[in-house]
């Protein structure tokens, strides 16, 4: 029994635990866990490319076709102009997938186990927002593969800066997601998050048409839509990379009075966005048990 | 280093209450666990021992009182309290999609345990809960023994002061519930750890070095097993009769005693047994059809203590409904 007295009063002795160290820990654990069960499923990373597909050849073939009869996209195709979108597609519900996993976590308990540790509660929305724009990352750039069936061509250097405006999407839309799932009680919500949030983020984009030329209550809040700031440059990177003329790609960017946003002014839209969202997700967390 | 020294108590409370609205839960609790010690908190369900171990483990904060763990306010300090403590809860709070050790390697970063002593401390508890060969395999092909088990494999991973659990056993099978007591003594013995637990088995309680009988939201009686069934007063004679209702009116007649007559017959408390039924049957009109003479048990002594039994019907099923949910919820998790 002295023995065990002896390793009460060490362990009595460790000074309080750094919780910023254990936070930092934990950010990191957080993201790995979510990269682990990611990587677990990969029937979902290739079931993933099923729809991006399905809207590509099927969506994307019909309107084309219908598109050329009524003039066209001034020489572009409409599959090439789609492509783009459809990769903020797969990001946008990728991100908000595995935000959602909060709330699965919340109802089988898991979330216990990490909300009851000696970590400040930033450490959960950070590691989760963290851990969800990997996966929508690597999602989105899955997508790139699909580049040459549509006539796209990428270079090394587009590919690079594909990764980095993706990731500032993938981060921007998975922290609203891991903010929404903060305060969510049951699985009940998320469908109501999928049609009143989801759906016209996708639908006011520019995913599937440009944002030019749109009634004005129409044109306000496509210009409110985070994913519509993802989806123009990812476009522009990507089909500028294949030689489509500037004037071209500028006619169908997202412009703000009539002049185009440049990219970085869109990075910065993306950044912003998600720190705001990310900075609202800890609030929650730290204010419920 | 004397104020590294182990405080009087590893867990302490005073005056502790929680009401949610009009509802009393917790109506003034004071308890003293001593470090090192398995103490039981026994109780029906709803009696409070839920809300008292949240309290202690700054899950919720009290309405009034206090409560020290380690020497240390849950409500000022909850950060180092953590720090300080290990968790079992009801249900599960493992991730079924990772491998037992990555559930543990999640916990080990969780409360910063070294570097060094990380992976030692894994196999260490892995191997002390017998969960050292399926280390890697994914926790969702567990039973609900090996799940508890690795829980508390979890629970104790990062040293911590004292360990709650939350009805450790509930919903496990008579055999695996006598592997955790195993483990559970093991535990204490070999890391000191102080245990205090929630259950509502009476045969459970009976392990336990002291014992804090709970009933709406008060403590009705503290101490060790033996000390408690001493309150009872010697033994208790079970006898069943031709006529129950009879027989207590002649027993109380001619023995001085005061029978209790429930649907199980009727109960008597006898200060030396053995001697007293030859007696009782050779005095006694009414025709006896069965005795039984037995010690005292914790039942009788909750008995006694409250004026009713620890519900245990209404338990049962609300176990079997838990169980229900649980291989529901696991086949949900697989699809």
């Amino acid at each position: 029994m002295e023995g065990s007295a002896e390793a009460i009063a060490i362990r009595l002795g460790r000074t309080a635990v750094d919780t910023r160290r254990a936070s930092i820990l934990a950010v990191y654990v957080i993201w790995k866990r979510d990269v682990i069960r990611y990587w677990r499923d990969r029937v979902r990373l290739v079931g993933a490319l099923a729809q991006p597909l399905l809207f590509l050849v099927i969506l994307g073939t019909g309107l084309a076709s219908a598109l050329r009869g009524a003039g066209g996209l001034g020489g572009l195709d409409y599959q090439q102009f789609m492509y783009p979108g459809i990769i903020g597609m797969a990001v946008l519900f990728t991100s908000v997938f595995s935000a959602m996993s909060i709330v699965w976590d919340r109802e089988f308990g898991f979330l216990r186990e990490v909300l009851v540790a000696p970590i400040d509660r930033s450490a959960v929305a950070i590691g989760k927002a963290l851990g969800g724009a990997t996966q929508a990352t690597v999602q989105g750039l899955v997508l790139l593969v699909l580049a040459p069936l549509v006539g796209v061509r990428l270079t090394p250097l587009a590919v690079l800066e594909l990764i980095g405006l993706i990731f500032c999407l993938s981060f921007a839309l998975t922290s609203v997601g891991v903010a929404v799932a903060a305060r969510m009680e049951s699985m009940m919500g998320f469908q109501f998050v999928v049609n009143f949030m989801v759906q016209p983020a996708f639908f006011l984009s520019g995913a599937m048409f440009p944002l030019t030329g749109l009634p004005g209550w129409m044109a306000v809040l496509t210009r409110l839509d985070p994913l519509a700031y993802g989806v123009d440059p990812i476009r522009r990177v990507a089909l500028g990379a294949g030689g489509l003329p500037g004037p071209l790609l500028d006619r169908l960017s997202l412009t703000i009075a009539g002049e185009p946003v440049a990219i970085w002014v869109e990075v910065v839209v993306l950044v912003a966005f998600g720190l705001a969202a990310l900075s609202a997700a800890i609030w929650s967390f730290r204010r419920r048990a | 280093m004397h104020e590294d020294q182990p405080p009087g108590w590893a867990v302490e409370t005073r005056g502790l209450v929680k009401t949610y609205g009009k509802v009393e839960a917790v109506r003034g609790i004071d308890l003293t666990v001593r470090p090192g010690e398995v103490f039981g908190f026994l109780g029906p369900n709803g009696a409070g021992k839920s809300t008292t171990i949240s309290i202690l483990c700054t899950l919720i904060e009290p309405t009034g009182g206090q409560a020290l763990v380690g020497g240390i306010d849950v409500v000022r300090d909850p950060g180092s309290v953590r720090a300080r403590i290990g968790l079992v809860f009801q249900d599960t709070t493992l991730d079924d999609q990772l491998t037992a050790r990555e559930n543990l390697e999640f916990h080990a970063f969780l409360y910063d345990v070294p570097r060094s002593e990380r992976r030692r401390r894994i196999d260490r508890v892995l191997e002390m809960v017998e969960l050292g060969e399926r280390a890697g395999s994914l926790v969702r092909t567990f039973s609900g023994g090996m799940k508890r088990r690795l829980e508390i494999a979890r629970g104790i991973l990062h040293s911590p002061y004292v360990l709650f659990l939350d009805e450790p056993t509930l919903g496990l099978d008579p055999q695996t519930r006598n592997r955790i007591w195993e483990y559970l003594h093991d535990l204490r013995r070999r890391e000191g750890i102080t245990i205090f637990m929630t259950t509502h088995y009476m045969d459970e309680a009976e392990l336990c070095d002291r014992i804090a009988i709970i009933d709406h939201g008060r403590i009705v009686a503290l101490g060790s097993p033996g000390e408690l069934k001493g309150m009872v007063g010697g033994d208790v004679v079970t006898l069943r009769t031709r006529d129950d209702r009879g027989a207590a009116e002649e027993i109380g007649r001619r023995f001085g005693l005061e029978p209790l007559l429930d649907s199980g017959g009727l109960r008597l408390e006898v200060e030396d047994g053995a001697s007293f039924v030859p007696r009782l049957l050779r005095e006694l009109s009414v025709s006896v059809d069965t005795v039984t003479l037995s010690r005292p048990s914790l039942d009788d002594v909750f008995l006694k203590l409250t004026g009713h039994a620890i519900r245990d019907e209404e338990v049962g099923a609300r176990d079997r409904m838990r169980a229900m949910a649980g291989r529901w919820r696991g086949a949900r998790g697989r699809g």
